[in-house]
């Protein structure tokens, strides 16, 4: 109950943190995105549960891309985690390495998968594991990219000075997605490449 | 108490208002603007859905009627239920709350202004997207929930399907994104002292329907993408000679559809769990059971999808734990059903217009939830099911619990949104043609559907005592189609016509009644402090001391500004200042509007250029400004 | 020619408030049970929603009814407390019924496989050896009084199999072959139709159930069973360049899949699916201009002499 009026010269002007209405609402994005990975995945078990052939059709998937590539993803977050970092201390040159790791460590990531596609023995038509296979991981490739995009963008703000300590909304909503990509990537892992193995 | 007219108030006005004509047309960002265009929008496409179902009722009024080929029908029936439950129910609500919410939570605007702006115009190019096909003869034809493999190309090779899978997903960006908004908006942006157990029942309803939203709509995209790429890039997911699973489809389908029902009815019960009180001269009885059971109904309607596929084959386990779960949800509905009647029983109603719709909304309301009781028992529920019981079911359940109150809410907020009120005689007429219409085609179903006379056929014989009844019922939708239209007419003439209203001709509570009608393009003079759930009420009723304040509070006219508080207790903690009128919203909508029907088109260099220019446009948008207090200061 | 001349005699009706079989008895019972039920709450709904409305007005003033924000809250209770009490009793009715129904009462006499197809129902009767199995379509015979079980299959799309009086519904869905069961406890004819949509004649897919006595049956079955003398009438030829690319005539034309198997067409009392009587004018009529009664169905239409014509339904209307 209020017992006075607040005074408005006693309240912040602006965005920052978990103030910013845009933190709220990069949350919910992750949320309903993360719900479509949700459903991708129900649809990926039910049709493996359904299916009376062996599955995989071709045994469980290789492990050898796969995984360096969740460790590359992973040091991604780190390394904008860091650079994060940076602005909250008014260091903005650590965040644009931390920007610019990141964005490097992403696109190997994207090229790893490219190659990891490259190998497959079958394509997007062979049959129902493969259109689950290259949706599944096609769908993350696609935030991944959108990720980059971001990171890009961010990257290129720092670098024109808008950023510091006290204002810097854009990097943490920003990252928020970063970190998201990360974690579902962490779970499609499990469900392509360790699920198969565990009989 | 600031008056219109104030040297605080000009300069407030100058800060929020507009462009003019065309140009403000395309880049308004105003929340009332946005939910009056949703309202009407929304029932542009209502009365093109009645009209489809004029023609299915009118080839159905006789046994053996060749009004309509066996293909027209389809394609009026998909597209009459794509229109009434995608483009007309979600819409119309998001409508009211997008003009009411930042009103009734004591606020300038909604915490997004620019992409409630987006979600209305790709809402609008959705809608004609999914019309596109349609006067070509061409439009989706497999039902409006599309079950494959008739959906699939093999059985519906022409591009019918492709528009509405493509639709869909599009739709479903402007219903996520005007979920996040609202979600944001109540968790951030409420007056002081608005705390979470004293905002009306409207935003409870609303906000229940759009967290429900973002965790619903991602299923049924994604079966929209599934299919797509089923029919057009050769995947097999739909596809059972490869080993693919047509109940993937359902299941992915119903799993959004079923929590869809209720975001479209959720928000319609909020409209008269705030408005209907009013009429009662009383506050609502059992507010926290009320808030309570809205969002408990949302929590178990996303355990209940497989009643829609009870003759499926599945496992009786599965099914009884699916009817189980159908028959409990009953529950929090009898909570709001006997809120209603105790705030009517133990207030003095009003007889206006308003509260006929309310009154009649609650029988309504339990007529349809009886007869999805008895669907919820399996067993019977394989008699009734794709009969017209269930066709009973559902439209007491759409038009019953969303379209009356909708009209009910209309003529509440009338006076409000317009500054003049509706002609109440006339109001009142409308109501009983419309109920007594609606009552004549709908309950007749239910022996029908007991009759034996299935869904979706074009004809029937005339021997299967299937006749008579086809004949009132379509006689009792042309009834209710003319009440639709007097009440129409009504609204257009008392808008230009209507006595002028006060501030609060209803004698109401909340805080919307407490600015001009219509009000100011800034909403309120100073931003209200909250002590209860009826600001204007308070002195009324000897509930305490504390007293709501609407004439003193933080004025905030250093640009577009609104308070920023907790979620609980909305403590203010900030000051966020508001993006202004933009050309972005617009352009993005055209961009991915674009996308899509590259998509269609499979134009690869469409979609390229096409994306590419969404992004851009995004950029901009998200493009870091000073005076909103992104970038950092001047040293 | 047109489609009043149709299958429905006034005995035949889709109707399910009366039924005649173990599979769907008890679910007519708790279907009349939740209807009194729904009637009741409705009544009782209706009847405290008026007097609530009619028991005390408001004065034109702004006032309000009361004073403090409460009363009234126990109607909630009260209300909600009951209606939990009622759907719990009925919830369990349904979960008892549901085992009695899932299951027949004893081992089923026969097993029929039915393969739906857009716009009609293929019927196969398994026997032991080829020569004891038979197919027919859109009309199945079963032994009164005992139960059988029903293969469903599908050929294309969705359908989903209902004989109301006889059992409830049970879908059709293409990769999986569901399981069904019905019995009918009185000899006669009860009628189903598709209950999925599945395209343009969703309308028109009927199909009949035919209870027969045990002696009946077995006359029925014997009959079904029986090869067509192979004979060199103008009509076997006309039937055998222009149909059996689609149909078959056992004994005759065993290789057309595509179309309902039409070997003895003359023991069934319809044809394309319940739309039309089987009679001779109905049939010329039909092979002439299947679009014409059935748009979309899949039999094109044929370009017969007027001799040809005769020939081949006269031939068609020998098939006992």
């Amino acid at each position: 109950m209020m017992e006075s009026i607040v005074s408005e010269s006693a309240l912040p002007v602006g965005s920052k943190g978990h103030l910013a209405s845009g933190w709220w609402g990069m949350l919910a994005l992750v949320f309903t995105e993360g719900a479509l990975f949700a459903y991708l995945f129900f649809s990926y078990f039910y049709l493996a549960l359904h299916s009376i052939s062996q599955w995989p059709p071709g045994g469980p998937p290789h492990l050898g891309i796969a995984v360096p590539g969740t460790l590359i993803l992973v040091a991604a977050s780190v390394v904008v985690w860091w650079g994060e970092r940076g602005i909250q201390g008014a260091k903005p040159r650590q965040l644009i390495t931390g920007l610019s790791a990141g964005i490097v460590l992403g696109l190997t990531f994207l090229g790893m998968q490219g190659v990891e596609w490259h190998n497959e023995p079958f394509k997007l038509s062979t049959g129902v594991y493969s259109s689950l296979y290259f949706t599944i991981t096609g769908t993350h490739i696609l935030h991944v990219i959108v990720g980059l995009l971001i990171m890009g963008v961010l990257l290129l703000w720092t670098s024109l000075g808008y950023f510091s300590a006290g204002r810097h909304a854009a990097v943490s909503i920003g990252v928020i997605y970063w970190h998201f990509v990360t974690i579902v990537w962490l779970v499609v892992f499990f469900v392509i490449y360790i699920a198969p193995r565990l009989g | 108490m600031a008056t219109e007219d104030s040297p605080s108030t000009e300069k407030l006005r100058r800060i929020w208002e507009g462009k003019p004509g065309l140009a403000g047309w395309l880049s308004t960002v105003d929340h009332k603007e946005i939910g009056k265009r949703y309202v009407v929008t929304a029932f542009l496409f209502l009365i093109i859905g009645g009209l489809e179902a004029l023609l299915i009722r009118a080839q159905l009024a006789r046994p053996n009627q060749t009004l309509l080929t066996p293909e027209q029908y389809s394609q009026l029936f998909t597209m009459h239920g794509v229109t009434m439950i995608f483009l007309y129910a979600l819409p119309v609500l998001s409508g009211f709350s997008n003009y009411l919410w930042p009103l009734l939570l004591g606020s300038r605007d909604m915490a997004f202004p620019r992409l409630n702006a987006l979600s209305y115009w790709v809402f609008l190019f959705a809608g004609l997207f999914l019309y596109c096909s349609f006067p070509m003869g061409k439009g989706p034809d497999g039902g409006w929930f599309n079950y494959v493999p008739y959906a699939s190309r093999a059985y519906n090779p022409g591009s019918n399907i492709d528009v509405y899978a493509l639709g869909m997903v599009l739709l479903g960006i402007s219903t996520t994104v005007g979920s996040i908004n609202f979600i944001v908006t109540l968790a951030r942006t409420r007056a002081p002292g608005m705390s979470i157990n004293r905002v009306p029942v409207l935003v409870w309803g609303t906000v229940t329907a759009s967290a429900g939203n973002l965790l619903a709509v991602p299923a049924v995209s994604l079966a929209f993408l599934m299919l797509f790429m089923d029919r057009q890039a050769g995947t097999h997911f739909f596809d059972s000679v490869a080993g693919g699973q047509p109940l993937l489809w359902q299941h992915l389908f119903w799993m959004f559809g079923h929590p869809w029902v209720y975001a479209i009815v959720l928000p319609a019960m909020g409209i008269v769990s705030d408005a209907l009180p009013v009429f009662c001269r009383r506050p609502l009885v059992g507010y926290t059971a009320v808030a309570l059971s809205t969002v408990s109904t949302m929590v178990l309607g996303f355990g209940v999808w497989v009643h829609h596929m009870f003759a499926s084959g599945l496992p009786a386990l599965s099914l009884s734990f699916f009817s189980a779960a159908s028959f409990v949800i009953v529950i929090p509905s009898a909570v709001a059903v006997f809120a209603w009647i105790a705030t009517i029983w133990t207030g003095r109603p009003v007889f206006t217009a308003a509260f006929l719709f309310f009154a009649g909304f609650v029988l309504l309301f339990v007529i349809g939830g009886v007869s999805g009781f008895m669907t919820a028992a399996v067993p019977l529920d394989w008699q009734l099911t794709r009969t017209y019981f269930v066709i009973a079911h559902l439209h007491y359940v759409l038009i019953g619990i969303n379209v009356f109150p909708v009209l009910g809410g209309i003529c509440y907020w009338f006076p409000k949104v317009t500054g003049r009120l509706m002609n109440e005689a006339f109001a009142k007429v409308s109501f009983w043609v419309m109920f007594i219409g609606f009552n004549t085609a709908f309950f007749p179903m239910h022996i029908l559907g007991i009759l034996g006379m299935p869904r979706r056929i074009y004809t029937y014989s005339d021997h299967l005592g299937w006749s008579t009844a086809n004949l009132v019922i379509s006689i009792g939708a042309f009834v209710f189609a003319i009440g639709l239209l007097l009440f129409l007419i009504n609204v257009f003439r008392s808008f230009n016509h209507g006595a002028h209203a006060s501030a609060n001709p209803w004698g109401a509570a909340s805080l919307e009644w407490s600015i001009p009608s219509p009000p100011p393009v800034y909403n309120f003079a100073v931003i209200p402090i909250v002590a209860s759930r009826y600001p204007l009420w308070e002195d009324l009723m000897d509930e305490g001391p504390e007293r709501s304040s609407v004439g003193t509070g933080m004025l905030l006219d250093q640009g577009r500004e609104t308070v920023g508080s907790t979620v609980l207790d909305a403590e203010p903690d900030v000051i966020l200042r508001m993006p202004g009128d933009s050309y972005l919203p617009f352009l993005l909508s055209v961009s991915l509007t674009a996308v899509f029907v590259s998509l269609l088109l499979h134009s690869t260099w469409g979609l390229g250029v096409t994306a590419l220019a969404t992004f851009a446009a995004g950029v901009w948008w998200l493009w870091p400004q000073r005076a909103l207090g992104q970038i950092q200061e001047q040293k | 020619m047109t489609p009043e001349s149709l299958l429905l005699i006034g005995d035949l009706s889709m109707a399910y408030d009366h039924t005649f079989g173990p599979a769907v008895d008890r679910i007519t019972s708790l279907g009349w049970g939740l209807a009194i039920v729904s009637l009741l709450v409705v009544a009782v709904i209706s009847v405290l929603l008026l007097i609530g409305i009619f028991r005390k007005r408001a004065s034109h003033s702004q006032g309000l009814a009361v004073r403090h924000d409460s009363g009234g809250v126990r109607w909630i209770y009260v209300g909600t407390g009951i209606s939990t009490v009622v759907l719990i009793g009925c919830m369990l009715w349904t979960m008892v019924v549901t085992a009695a129904v899932s299951r027949p009462p004893q081992k089923p006499a026969l097993t029929i496989q039915v393969t739906a197809s857009q716009f009609w129902w293929s019927v196969r009767y398994e026997g032991a050896t080829t020569a004891r199995t038979f197919i027919t379509a859109n009309e199945i015979h079963i032994p009164v009084g005992q139960p059988v079980r029903i293969e469903l299959s599908s050929a294309d799309v969705i359908h989903s199999f209902w004989i109301p009086q006889l059992a409830g519904k049970m879908d059709v869905i293409p990769g999986q072959t569901n399981v069904t069961w019905l019995q009918a406890d009185k000899p006669g004819r009860y009628r189903g139709q598709c209950a999925a949509f599945c395209g343009a004649q969703h309308a028109h897919m009927a199909l009949l159930v035919v209870a027969d006595s045990a002696s009946d049956f077995g006359t029925w079955q014997q009959g079904q069973l029986n090869d067509i003398a192979e004979g060199d009438t103008p009509g076997q030829k006309v039937f055998e360049t222009h149909c059996a690319v689609c149909h078959t005539i056992r004994g005759v034309s065993p290789e057309g899949i595509r179309g309902p198997d039409l070997s003895h067409l003359e023991t069934r009392s319809t044809i394309a699916a319940g739309l039309l009587l089987n009679t001779p004018s109905n049939l010329a009529a039909w092979i002439t201009n299947p679009q014409l009664y059935k748009p979309g169905t899949r039999m094109p239409a044929q370009i017969l002499s007027g001799v040809e014509l005769a020939a081949v339904t006269s031939y068609l209307n020998s098939l006992h």
